[in-house]
């Protein structure tokens, strides 16, 4: 049995942005465990603050009040333990793949020379990546970039992998193979893993656990543990149990993304013939 | 022997590229049609006893060439392309050497930048010419007062370029850098110094086409001549003063050629320092 104690603890946490008089609150109140050896897949309705939540888990940002804690210690800055994979590739595009995967530990200097290039070559075969190594990002595909950007961060091993709906903007085919490959990923070694999605069947198929998150300020709405059979693979989202987790999902983000709707007359008037739909 | 072999194929292989590139081929070809043109125009005259508007009034390219074969034995003519090649380097490699860091300074720091950017932005838009009366009364020589034009020419330009480029940074490689350990130190050196390449070459070849022009005009209107001697813009002053049209052109066109050599010098540098921009 994997241990599953937990790891991060997210603690009454608000956050706001801008000047006094115009301050916006998009964080307000959240709590959260992270478990060790899980994925926790975050969900939540477009500009809910997704984002936001990830800076802080990060450290990038720091909470105006409340607290994050790591293993019994507050999160204060960024740190190799907390890696994030960000939404469009952050690969350094002056750098080979190779070079990229290589960054951390070398800026750290907490390898050995012959180690790391083990290491490396080790890592960038796993993400398929062999024969481009000596490549620059701009001469990958975009599905290749997003496999460059797991191995820099994977060859770190960090406490947390962060991944900021790593996905988007990827075509429909190759996301569905990123998807199948980030699972087997997932299933061959444990990892302690907060995966941000907007795409909830994306969420459903890797998560152990399901986070929605409400409409801004946002905060935890429900945390569905998700119980589907390990290994899984996309066809298991057509199982019952699978559409009965979207379909429970899928309600609250409604809810949740019509409160953006209300409050303006354009607004409700969407909201009436939405109503109006069978 | 065995080394030698694949060495002379590679030579071989570079020239042979080029003679079957089609563009290099475009390119000298587009040279001979424009050659041929001014040739025609100017030559109409005696041809066809009309005179052709403004290329009527200029010497042909084969007396042109035939001036140039004559001026070309005299030492004078290449002692002016070394004076004008010492002046621009000079100054440029001032502009870039004291550009370049003053440009990152002020993209990284903000008091920096709050302090040095309002300054420098006015005296920006002077042109380095209104600098010429001032200069000379700056510099003990003629020869360091135009050094020093040539340097502002091209200084405004790469800091420009530097402090945009390196503020323009994506900041997630930043973030990247910083969540793998980087230390402030890190992140300058190998974020943001890579990341402002690109456009500290652009900044260098904008700021290296400015450089002659400045060069040329400082030479003419400092009167290149007792002090600080020659170089190819007192040249043109001096051919035109003396009435000789046909060498005027050989000078502007001389400038040309060097101002060609320059950015691709630069180009190449770039080509060589930028691995990673080479399928553009």
């Amino acid at each position: 049995m994997t241990e599953t104690s937990i790891l991060m603890e997210v603690k009454n946490v608000f956050k706001a942005f801008g000047e006094d008089w115009e301050r916006e609150k998009v964080v307000e109140n959240l709590n959260l465990d992270i478990k060790r050896n899980q994925l926790t897949a975050i969900v939540g309705p477009s500009g809910c603050g997704k984002s936001t939540v990830v800076n802080l888990l990060a450290g990038f940002e720091s909470p105006d009040s409340g607290q994050i804690m790591m293993e019994g210690g507050a999160v204060s800055g960024p740190s190799k333990d907390r890696l994030v994979v960000f939404q469009e590739t952050a690969l350094m595009p002056w750098l080979t793949t190779y070079q990229n995967v290589t960054f951390g530990p070398k800026l750290r200097g907490d390898m050995p020379a012959r180690s790391l290039k083990e290491a490396a070559d080790r890592i960038i075969d796993t993400v398929g990546l062999r024969e481009f190594k000596d490549k620059y990002p701009l001469q990958l595909s975009g599905g290749m970039q997003r496999r460059a950007e797991l191995a820099r961060a994977l060859i770190n091993q960090p406490l947390v992998m962060i991944m900021d709906e790593p996905f988007r903007g990827l075509d429909a085919m190759t996301r569905q193979l990123m998807q199948e490959f980030y699972l087997r990923l997932c299933e061959e070694e444990a990892r302690t893993n907060v995966f941000v999605t907007s795409e909830l069947e994306e969420a459903i198929i890797l998560a152990d656990s399901l986070v929605v998150l409400s409409n801004r300020p946002t905060t935890v709405r429900e945390v569905i543990q998700i119980d589907l059979p390990r290994p899984r693979n996309l066809n298991m989202l057509s199982s019952p149990e699978a559409y009965d987790y979207k379909r429970h999902a899928m309600e609250m983000l409604h809810e949740e993304a019509l409160k953006s709707f209300s409050g303006t007359e354009s607004g409700s008037d969407f909201l009436k013939s939405y109503a109006q739909q069978p | 022997m065995a080394q030698a072999t694949p060495n002379t194929q590679k030579s071989k292989s570079r020239i042979g590229k080029l003679v079957s590139n089609v563009t290099f081929w475009r390119g000298v070809v587009a040279i001979l049609v424009f050659l041929a043109l001014w040739e025609i125009g100017a030559q109409w005259k005696g041809w066809f006893g009309y005179m052709m508007p403004f290329v009527g009034k200029v010497a042909p390219p084969t007396d042109v060439i035939a001036i140039w074969m004559e001026v070309g034995q005299q030492p004078g003519y290449w002692l002016s392309w070394w004076l004008s090649s010492v002046r621009v380097f000079v100054g440029f490699l001032a502009a870039m050497i004291i550009g370049i860091p003053f440009g990152l300074a002020m993209a990284v720091n903000k008091y920096f930048r709050g302090i040095f950017f309002p300054p420098f932005e006015i005296l920006r838009p002077i042109p380095p010419l209104a600098w010429v009366p001032a200069s000379i009364i700056f510099w003990p020589t003629t020869e360091m007062s135009i050094m020093f034009i040539t340097f502002l020419g091209a200084f405004y330009t790469i800091v420009i370029n530097v402090l945009g480029g390196a503020r323009s940074i994506d900041v997630q490689y930043l973030r990247a850098a910083q969540s793998m350990g980087a230390s402030q130190w890190d992140l300058f050196y190998k974020i943001i110094l890579p990341g402002t390449l690109p456009s500290i070459f652009v900044g260098a070849a904008v700021g290296m086409g400015i450089t002659w022009e400045v060069v040329l005009a400082g030479e003419m209107m400092s009167g290149g001549g007792q002090q600080g001697g020659g170089g190819l813009g007192f040249f043109i002053w001096g051919s035109y003063m003396g009435g000789v049209m046909d060498q005027v052109i050989v000078g502007m066109i001389s400038i040309g050629v060097a101002g060609y050599i320059s950015s691709s010098l630069i180009r190449y540098l770039g080509h060589v320092c930028m691995p990673w921009r080479r399928m553009f």
